[in-house]
């Protein structure tokens, strides 16, 4: 869907459209041009994109993609779809919990554990902010505010640990 | 992302070039009672030069109390603190007073300024009363300010600066005298997600450039994220296996 998203504000060729991806989304992972050009096959499949007259140039011939109307119907249905939130984010780490509890393993310092791992990300995410672009920030922003949460989980946990122990053991 | 660049001098302090692993700090079995309820119970911590240290714990863990012993402020009923080679905790209230104001800075939650004077009088305070004349006092504290982004709130009193404003003006007041330890209590506390950003970067970056160590107590952990590391301190003792 991003990169019918990236379709809709012209058309493109692959090449482009990766690049494009790169630098807004790929500070993890950047796509790999198979990628791209199986995703084109798909929309193209889907009838969402199709493919202007090809280009004749002084290289291999390149095929320029653009967005057709059943393709705009697609995005604005994905952009105004709410997504189902995430409740489960941090079902190992509690099932971890509740299994030290029960086997009266040490849970207090498996969640230290996990929020001093957590704490090392965000100092990670906070030093690649400092000098990046606004889009490259606001992405680090988005990871950050996702690692608080579950720390306010862990320093909440941590905290009734003795009232989790004596839940589970009822 | 900054709304303004740190500071290029800080009066009395050499730049820095990295942060030392000599130890400048270091407090062994601390203990510190008030009435029955004990606060620390025998905290051992180790503090090195130019390192960026956040506490972190739950409501009433006794973190500030900790950060306060570090500083000087409270005295242990039980334990040492050594500053580059001073025993604070034998030393009476004047010595204590004294290497304060020469040694330490101070943020805490509200920025605690004055509130009948102005931004710029506020951070000439230090220096005034470590004996400078105000007209210097008051150019140096000019400088920073306005190094902090904040020349055209000089004149303003704190209840006209926003909340990000007053915690740099704070900030401003801490390192005017070139402190070599900055010890900020929930500096971020009370404001919201952009200012207290605006205000650790800030803060980061000047301790940074200039080998100011920072003890700084906070229970957010993106304030901690600008950390070195953190120690976890819950029921008067640090917890973590992570301390180093």
């Amino acid at each position: 869907m991003i990169l019918l998203g990236l379709l809709e504000t012209g058309s493109a060729y692959g090449y482009d459209l990766k690049h494009r991806y790169d630098r807004l989304f790929g500070l993890r992972k950047r796509l790999a041009f198979g990628q791209i050009y199986a995703t084109l096959a798909r929309l193209m499949r889907d009838n969402c994109i199709e493919e202007l007259a090809a280009e004749a140039g002084h290289g291999p011939e390149r095929r320029r993609y653009h967005i057709t109307d059943t393709g705009l119907r697609r995005v604005e249905s994905w952009l105004f779809t709410p997504d189902i939130p995430h409740e489960n984010l941090q079902s190992n780490l509690f099932a971890k919990t509740v299994i030290a509890l029960l086997i009266d393993d040490d849970a207090e310092r498996l969640l230290d554990g996990q929020r001093h791992a957590h704490l090392e990300r965000m100092r990670q995410l906070t030093s690649e902010k400092r000098g990046a672009d606004f889009a490259t920030a606001a992405l680090c922003d988005h990871a950050l505010f996702h690692l608080e949460a579950d720390l306010r989980w862990i320093d909440l946990i941590s905290a009734r640990l003795r009232d989790l122990r004596e839940s589970i053991e009822r | 992302m900054n709304s303004s660049a740190p500071p290029s001098t800080l009066p009395g302090i050499p730049p820095a070039t990295s942060p030392g692993a000599t130890p400048l700090i270091t407090a062994r079995d601390l203990h510190l009672a008030f009435g029955l309820t004990e606060a620390l119970r025998g905290v051992d911590l180790t503090i090195r030069s130019g390192e960026i240290l956040a506490i972190m714990g739950p409501s009433g863990s006794g973190k500030s109390t900790l950060l306060h012993i570090l500083a000087g402020v409270l005295v242990p009923d039980r334990g040492s603190v050594v500053y580059n080679g001073q025993r604070i905790s034998t030393m009476n209230e004047a010595e204590r007073a004294r290497l304060r104001l020469a040694e330490f800075g101070f943020v805490f939650q509200f920025g605690q300024l004055l509130p009948d004077l102005s931004a710029l009088d506020n951070v000439s305070i230090p220096l005034l009363l470590g004996g400078m004349s105000r007209r210097e006092a008051l150019a140096r504290s000019e400088e920073l300010l306005g190094s902090f982004g904040l020349s055209s709130c000089k004149d303003k009193r704190p209840p006209q600066l926003s909340g990000g404003q007053a915690q740099r003006v704070a900030l401003a007041r801490a390192l005017v005298a070139g402190p070599r330890v900055l010890f900020a209590d929930e500096p971020t506390g009370s404001l919201d997600s952009l200012s207290s950003e605006q205000v650790m970067e800030m803060l980061a970056a000047t301790v940074r450039g200039f080998g100011v160590t920072l003890v700084v107590v906070t229970h957010d952990a993106r304030t901690a994220a600008y950390a070195d590391r953190e120690v976890i301190v819950r029921d008067g003792q640090i917890r973590s296996g992570f301390e180093l």
